[in-house]
């Protein structure tokens, strides 16, 4: 009898010293949710994986802070998300080219980011060639944040709380540029839209259906735009010209390969979020889906490098427009763009 | 007693490999016992370690090497900022930024194993003294008869992520806008440029054909006087490398018609030039 009791009182104890233990974990960690990089089912494989790149929340939560910390450009007035802005799918609304310090004018329009790592190359003209080399250029150039990268490191040393977030993320207090590159892109590669209306349809989750119009313009779209707007992620990669300009006053592609072929193409952009990201195409010339949709009805130019799918533009008419322009709003993720875990708090 | 040749090259194996405590006479004492035990592990062993050292007097041991490079442009020391030099075509020019990667160190013996220096990367530059004495450690002692180099970053590195160390983005050795390594970096000055406040400037790097500008340098070692790496002599390699070959060796470049190029297909004339002239081997203290 004593000894069964003994039993169970040690067992009891047990029990209870499990449940404490467990119980000053959470109290360590108040309902932190673990960073993961999820990839959507009717997504093909990412090319950026985090393998070399261990993602952790500590990570992500320095990369995120790194990327809304404008006292790191020359005039402490810009920084990378003043550009990528999470209402506009981390593209820069209502800004033609992007606005860099003392309001210079760059000459490129700021592109959304998200699903960066399915991404082989960066850039409208894809020039950098990994995700954690790309926001070397923003950090440097004279028309964004203008200043350099050792200014940025002694920054970072010498700011708190920055030295023991690196080490919170690195297990080491040192700063590198190599750390604070990998940490933003723990940042904006965890960026994943795969929520919109048209994916939970494409994966067949309950309730979700295209209305009539949608799908009318959904097979407008196979037809006429997803030979370079490829599904799902809207964009084949592929560096092409759909006739913006005779002449391009950006030469686009050629000023990475030299080739006279590359003159005045650009990189396919996505689509999704398109509803957020105004204005479009790489100079930001058109304010609204109409303009977009109507150059392609009667805006192509016959520019030397034109795509020959576009000889003659794409005919389209305001029903199929608008049919069009439905479906393109069903690219649109909400719960992505509304995500409070991507935002600056 | 009778030992076959094979038989005294897996003792020589066995002598070779520190980790085998069994020495040249134990082992003629115990040979008869454990003949045909020994027959069958050795050739084992041989196959596991004696392969991978190759050399034999010294297959475990590791020692250091210096490589020192001595900048000059056509035979005189270089200087920057203040001395003017000609180009082959007589144009005279002024030096002020000089610096380039050298990266995957390769040595060879003559017997044809070749060791590759893990992580060799290095950025010489001109105005940083230090950086022109290179060290190289954990070499396999022995006598090296052949030297081989990229002269700049290869080509998995130029796409990779984030780095650190001489490959660092903060040496201002990397294109932000087309990413990628700059393998060499000239900049100056020349009253013919027609560029503004005379520069030229050459930042040479790419490695997509058709503008590929990755090169290899490599140097025969006099075969009399190899370099001797041992553990108690840490020899040191003398290279000249001449600034000026930039301009000269397969077209002589004139900086009235090119003064500027950052990669593409001027950056790749400029590459076949250094590629015959940048480093001669000069010397070698042992
Ligand atoms: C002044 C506005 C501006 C700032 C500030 C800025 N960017 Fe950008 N960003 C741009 C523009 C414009 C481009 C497109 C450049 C091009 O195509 O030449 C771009 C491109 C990118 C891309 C590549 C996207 C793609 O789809 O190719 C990434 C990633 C990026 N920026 C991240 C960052 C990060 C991280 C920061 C902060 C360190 C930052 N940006 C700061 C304007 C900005
Ligand atoms: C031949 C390939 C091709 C076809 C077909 C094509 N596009 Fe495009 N699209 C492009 C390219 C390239 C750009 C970027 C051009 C630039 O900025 O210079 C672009 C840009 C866009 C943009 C602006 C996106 C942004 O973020 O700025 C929209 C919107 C668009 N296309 C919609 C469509 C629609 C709708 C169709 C079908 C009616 C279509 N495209 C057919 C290649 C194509």
């Amino acid at each position: 009898m004593w000894r069964k009791s003994i039993v169970f009182a040690m067992l009891f104890l047990s029990i209870a010293l499990m449940y404490a233990c467990s119980k000053n974990e959470d109290d360590i960690i108040p309902e932190e949710k673990k960073i993961i990089f999820s990839i959507p089912s009717n997504f093909p494989a990412p090319g950026y994986n985090f393998e070399e790149n261990q993602l952790t929340n500590a990570g992500f939560a320095l990369g995120k802070k790194i990327f809304y910390d404008a006292r790191l450009s020359a005039d402490k007035s810009i920084s990378c998300g003043s550009c990528h802005q999470q209402f506009a799918a981390f593209a820069n609304l209502d800004h033609k080219v992007s606005h860099g310090v003392d309001n210079c004018q760059g000459k490129r329009n700021a592109p959304p980011l998200f699903n960066l790592a399915w991404q082989k190359a960066f850039f409208w003209d894809g020039g950098v060639k990994n995700l954690e080399t790309s926001p070397l250029n923003a950090f440097t150039d004279a028309c964004e944040m203008k200043t350099d990268l050792e200014t940025v490191v002694s920054f970072l040393q010498n700011t708190q709380p920055y030295p023991e977030l690196f080490k919170k993320a690195f297990g080491s207090g040192d700063i590198n540029s190599q750390k604070v590159l990998k940490s933003i892109a723990q940042f904006v590669g965890v960026l994943v839209s795969g929520n919109s209306k048209y994916d939970k349809i494409m994966r067949k989750e309950k309730g979700f259906t295209f209305t009539s119009t949608e799908l009318a313009g959904y097979n407008l779209f196979k037809e006429k735009c997803s030979s370079c707007h490829a599904e799902p992620l809207f964009t084949d990669f592929s560096y092409r010209s759909n006739g913006l300009d005779l002449v391009s006053l950006d030469e686009g592609r050629s000023h990475i390969t030299g080739a006279a072929a590359d003159f005045g193409t650009f990189r396919v952009p996505t689509l999704r979020n398109i509803e957020y990201t105004s204005p479009y195409m790489h100079d930001g010339r058109f304010y609204n889906l109409d303009e977009a949709l109507e150059h392609y009805n009667s805006g192509v130019k016959n520019s030397p490098n034109l795509d020959k799918s576009l000889k003659g533009g794409i005919m389209l008419n305001d029903t199929e427009k608008d049919q069009i322009k439905s479906f393109l709003k069903t690219l649109t993720d909400n719960e992505f763009i509304k995500n409070t875990l991507y935002s600056e708090s | 007693m009778l030992v076959s040749a094979k038989t005294l090259e897996i003792l020589h194996c066995i002598q070779n490999d520190s980790n085998y405590l069994i020495t040249y006479s134990s082992f003629q004492k115990k040979m008869k016992l454990h003949q045909y035990l020994l027959a069958l592990l050795c050739p084992i062993m041989l196959l596991s370690s004696c392969k991978k050292s190759g050399d034999e007097i010294t297959a475990n041991t590791k020692s250091s090497f210096t490589i020192e490079f001595e900048h000059q442009v056509n035979g005189a020391a270089l200087a920057l900022n203040i001395t003017n030099y000609k180009n082959a075509k007589g144009e005279d020019f002024k030096i002020n930024i000089f610096k380039y990667y050298v990266s995957n160190i390769k040595l060879s013996k003559a017997d044809g194993t070749t060791y590759l220096i893990p992580e060799s990367y290095f950025l010489i530059d001109e105005s940083k003294s230090p950086s022109k004495l290179v060290t190289i450690s954990d070499v396999p002692t022995g006598d090296y008869t052949r030297i081989e180099y990229t002269i700049g970053v290869d080509y998995a590195r130029n796409f990779a992520g984030a780095q650190t160390g001489v490959l660092d983005p903060i040496y201002g050795m990397f294109w932000t806008w087309n990413s990628g390594y700059i393998f060499v970096k000239l900049e100056g000055t020349s009253p013919q440029s027609t560029a503004a406040n005379n520069a030229i400037t050459f930042h040479i790097g790419g490695v997509i054909d058709p503008n590929n500008t990755l090169k290899t340098f490599s140097a025969e070692i006099n075969a009399a006087n190899p370099l001797r790496i041992r553990t108690d002599a840490k020899p040191n390699m003398h290279f000249i490398v001449n600034a000026a070959s930039l301009f000269t060796g397969v077209s002589d470049v004139s900086f009235a018609t090119l003064n500027y190029t950052m990669g593409g297909a001027n950056s790749v004339i400029v590459a076949n030039n250094y590629a015959k002239g940048l480093f001669r081997l000069d010397h070698i203290h042992n």
